[in-house]
């Protein structure tokens, strides 16, 4: 029994499940998103059609798709900065030395994080009611005007990034709070005793020696933002005039309320490709960084 | 951001958790047991009734599954992918053909014809065909569900008129009257994300909606224009507030408050208004036939039909509950628990419908219903017509344009059925 052999006997387990209920099912889709599988192929396979890139073609030629890219797009490019944002400025606030009730905070920050989405959402939904909503009651008793915050085409998409935000800073604010941590306390030491102001320290030695940090965050958080879904679910159902139906949403009506899974795993890997393609160029993106 | 699967669990768990507690009781010996799955409230009103029909049928017990409406499509089809279909459910009589076409329910032809309780020539002749696709009946319908003109009277007397509208051109000119001031006050009442009322007008034209057995769209018509141009208008004119039901929050409540005159509803409202208004304003409220381009219009045949699955083992149980609920004296019960109206003429002959004020006018609407293409993508088309209608009122696109986009729409949606068709394979109807 040689070393390697063993490790394979070792790893073997895990293996076939990722095998079966990852990789099988990935191919599958792979399968599916060449055909016309639909209601008719589900009440006979002799209905099923095979259809090339045909499903793709067409994704590709649908206003609904590029709008609905276009939406998950908005969500990444402004709620991921704002995500970060927020967290971080949520770890350090709650990393400095003057800072009280630290457990209580992070604990509080973090909760939405760990709580339903579908729960909070219809929450949000309720404060964010145009009509008899407590963020409405309030701008109206401070004499500003009401906004149909849900209704709006204009306001929903903004409404949604406000309440993903919301739930999920605390998540990438105890990763932040970790990478703080880990900075030598000498180092700023140093730098006051040189006169480095507040800025000019977290300029030069928190955001650098953060660096590694951010950038695991920021590629899981945009990951993650790429595949909106919960939240229009929930709260909007991909309207006010589809003005947030995102990428993932459109596979799951596709898929789950038509039945038409071979265009809904075309979707599918369409968002795949798009989203290796921007990690991959972040992760570029940040070695060129480090060479410079 | 979590995984589509994962929130699906959550909502199903969530709306499914009554559900669950239903179907656990302990089965005794030698009872049969009856899976009937229903949509929404109809699931409670049904429980009151049940108990009877149980002591008319010793041994056989009924388990209802209530299905909340917006998940029921989607667990219907997957219960079909899954062979877990119950023995008998509540259908939307616009997803008949879809379940036709998956070949997943029953033809009821001969247990029709030998029945002594269900009497096709009873039955409101437009919801009836609603369930009859390629002449064979694979439904019985349960309740009707049309749309028609909820009003304020007073608010229409207070602008010179004593009686509801007759056709368009009046209609419209009481509208324009009642949307004063602007952007405060308005005559009718279309929440933009829904079909129901778009649908009725166009259902007024003489155009069908589909041509050639359903190949291909018919939204470029003279007639489906005219009804899109009518819609459109009461926008631009500021006659329509550009709202959507979420929007809206509480339409009864604005009803109330004179927001709006007209509102383009159905039956259920009825209970609502009788609930949610205050006792001195019951006066002010009436029901009246939808008005058509030329006199009284047509409306949409909507509804709720009950079907049985093919794999049911219970065939004749479950056509025996489906007797039970056509009884014209149980038709009435049901209609006084929920307000839902009965589809048969000898059911409305109860005293509580009969001389109810409000009823009256969806008993006249019912005689001219239409039904809508027997299609199993209708459903689809129906919700991309209205998503473009939407984008015709914001004022996006014009009429022609948004025909034809509805048109393009279609013929996309219906490329599948024109291959079967085509190629000779079974796509019922």
């Amino acid at each position: 029994m040689n070393t390697s052999r063993a490790a394979w006997l070792f790893i073997t387990p895990a293996l076939i499940i990722l095998g079966l209920f990852f990789l099988l099912p990935v191919i599958a889709a792979l399968i599916l998103s060449v055909t016309d599988y639909d209601l008719y192929a589900l009440a006979d396979i002799r209905n099923l059609r095979f259809v090339a890139l045909q499903n793709y073609w067409q994704l590709l030629q649908r206003p609904l798709f590029w709008s609905a890219l276009g939406h998950t797009v908005y969500f990444v490019v402004v709620g991921v900065p704002l995500s970060l944002f927020a967290s971080l400025g949520a770890a350090m606030l709650l990393n400095s030395p003057l800072a009280r009730f630290k457990p209580f905070f992070r604990t509080a920050l973090f909760a939405p994080v760990v709580t339903t989405v579908v729960a909070v959402a219809v929450i949000w939904r309720y404060l964010f009611n145009t009509k008899y909503g407590l963020v409405n009651y309030a701008l109206d008793s401070i004499g500003m005007p009401t906004v149909d915050w849900l209704g709006d085409p204009h306001w929903a998409m903004p409404t949604i990034i406000l309440f993903a935000v919301w739930k999920n800073f605390g998540y990438n604010m105890i990763i932040f709070m970790a990478g703080l941590q880990a900075i030598p306390g000498d180092l700023y030491e140093a730098a006051r005793i040189d006169g480095a102001s507040a800025f000019a320290q977290f300029r030069h030695i928190t955001l650098p020696m953060l660096k590694p940090t951010m950038l695991m965050v920021s590629i899981l958080t945009v990951s993650g933002y790429f595949q909106l879904f919960a939240e229009p679910y929930v709260m909007t159902e991909g309207g006010p005039l589809q003005s947030t139906t995102s990428v993932l949403y459109l596979m799951y009506e596709e898929g789950f309320k038509w039945w038409n899974l071979g265009s809904a795993s075309a979707v599918a890997f369409i968002l795949f490709v798009i989203m290796f393609a921007v990690t991959a160029t972040m992760l570029r993106l940040s070695r060129q960084g480090e060479k410079a | 951001m979590s995984r589509v699967t994962g929130v699906l669990r959550a909502v199903a768990v969530l709306a499914l958790a009554g559900a669950a507690t239903a179907g656990c009781a302990k089965q005794e010996e030698g009872t049969r047991t009856l899976q009937f799955w229903t949509i929404g409230r109809e699931g409670e009103a049904v429980e009151k009734l049940l108990p009877e029909f149980e002591r008319e049928h010793p041994g056989l017990h009924v388990s209802v599954q209530q299905l909340p409406l917006t998940a029921a499509h989607q667990k219907l089809l997957t219960a079909y992918a899954g062979d877990s279909t119950p023995d008998i459910t509540q259908l939307g009589n616009t997803w008949v053909p879809e379940l036709v076409a998956l070949d997943a329910i029953e033809p009821l032809d001969a247990r029709v014809a030998s029945s002594k309780v269900v009497e096709k020539n009873d039955y409101f002749p437009a919801i009836w065909s609603t369930n009859v696709i390629d002449g064979k009946v694979y439904g019985v319908p349960w309740y009707v569900d049309t749309r028609l003109l909820f009003y304020r009277k007073d608010l229409l007397a207070r602008v010179g008129y004593d009686h509801p509208p007759r056709d368009w051109p009046e209609w419209q000119a009481m509208m324009a009257k009642l949307s004063q001031p602007p952007g405060k006050t308005y005559g009718v009442l279309l929440p933009t994300n829904e079909f129901e009322q778009l649908l009725a007008l166009s259902l007024q034209q003489d155009e069908p909606l589909l041509r050639d057995d359903g190949r291909y769209g018919n939204f470029r018509s003279a007639g489906f224009k005219k009804a899109l141009a009518f819609y459109v208008s009461l926008f631009k004119n500021q006659q329509a507030p550009m709202m959507t039901n979420v929007g809206v929050g509480n339409p009864w409540a604005a009803f109330g408050q004179g927001f709006y005159t007209f509102y383009l509803s159905g039956p259920w409202n009825i209970g609502e208004f009788r609930k949610r208004l205050p006792p001195e304003q019951q006066g002010d409220w009436a029901t009246t036939p939808l008005p058509g381009p030329n006199g009284p219009g047509a409306s949409n045949a909507g509804g709720s039909s009950l079907v049985i699955f093919r794999a049911s083992k219970h065939k004749d149980d479950a056509w025996a509950l489906i007797e039970f609920l056509s009884r014209p004296a149980i038709q009435e019960r049901f209609y006084q628990i929920l307000g839902d109206m009965p589809p048969r003429r000898s059911s409305w002959e109860a005293p509580a419908l009969r001389d109810d004020d409000k009823a009256t006018a969806f008993r006249d609407q019912l005689e001219r219903v239409k039904p809508t293409p027997p299609v199993a993508e209708w459903e689809r088309i129906v919700t991309e017509m209205q998503l473009v209608a939407a984008q015709a009122a914001h004022g996006d696109i014009s009429i022609d344009d948004a025909a034809a986009e509805i048109d393009r729409r279609a013929d996309r949606l219906l490329e599948k059925r024109r291959w079967m068709l085509d190629h000779g394979h079974k796509a019922s109807p």
